[in-house]
């Protein structure tokens, strides 16, 4: 008789579905700084901080994509590295910079 | 060593985190993965919040608009680099077989979005009334 498998509980599916939720986040914070870049006082200004928040953006879905990737490898993923957790939190803080920026 | 050089460090040289206890069950590292993660999405929504306090009460006095949109934010940041900072020390608890931390940034983050949030209602009606 074989052991009962253990139960996975989808959890690489259901780590990759908060991966997606994180970006679909993402992008709409990114389309609200999109959105008052290009209405930011200076033309210079508000092309460097479209650009900025573009890189963001791109940067977070990279990310999501690398990991999900890895994920979706093996049955039993390995931990998140912290690199990647700090790069993740590095867009999201970055495109608060830009909002600070424009606020002020 | 203080908590705080030792924070700080973890914070410097994250790889250290591995040096550490014996790797958990994937399933514990995945949601601990998923609970970085909402915490992430939080702050970029207040972030997001910010930008909308921005843009979308331009009728706001600018001081108002201004300290509104830079509480959203700064919330918005701390809450991005707790959330990093939270899922290191409950990945390292997990390796070392502790009890995970206990933090009292939810409740200080709750009683924050409320108070903006009051503020916010009070600053509308007033506005539009005035």
């Amino acid at each position: 008789m074989t052991a009962p498998a253990r139960d996975a509980g989808l959890q690489p599916q259901r780590t990759r579905l908060a991966w997606r939720r994180t970006t679909l986040s993402g992008t709409v914070t990114a389309v609200l700084a999109i959105r008052a870049s290009v209405r930011a006082a200076g033309p210079t200004t508000g092309a460097v901080l479209v650009l900025l928040c573009c890189v963001c953006w791109l940067a977070l879905l990279a990310l999501a994509h690398l990991r999900i990737r890895t994920l979706a490898a093996s049955p039993e993923p390995p931990t998140l590295t912290p690199r990647l957790a700090w790069a993740a939190t590095g867009c999201a803080v970055a495109l608060a910079l830009c909002a600070g920026v424009l606020v002020s | 060593m203080s908590e705080f050089v030792r924070n700080v460090r973890l914070w410097l040289e994250p790889e250290r985190v591995r040096d550490q206890g014996t790797t958990p069950d994937y399933r514990f590292s995945l949601a601990n993965e998923r609970t970085f993660l909402a915490w992430l999405r939080t702050a970029l929504a207040l972030i997001g919040g910010g930008f909308a306090v921005d843009q979308f009460l331009p009728h706001l006095r600018w001081a108002w608009r201004v300290a509104l949109a830079l509480a959203l934010l700064g919330a918005g940041v701390l809450c991005a680099l707790r959330a990093v900072h939270h899922w290191m020390r409950c990945e390292q608890a997990m390796r070392r077989g502790d009890d995970l931390p206990v933090s009292r940034f939810p409740a200080v983050l709750s009683l924050l979005v409320a108070v903006v949030a009051v503020v916010m209602v009070v600053v509308v009606l007033a506005g539009w009334a005035g």
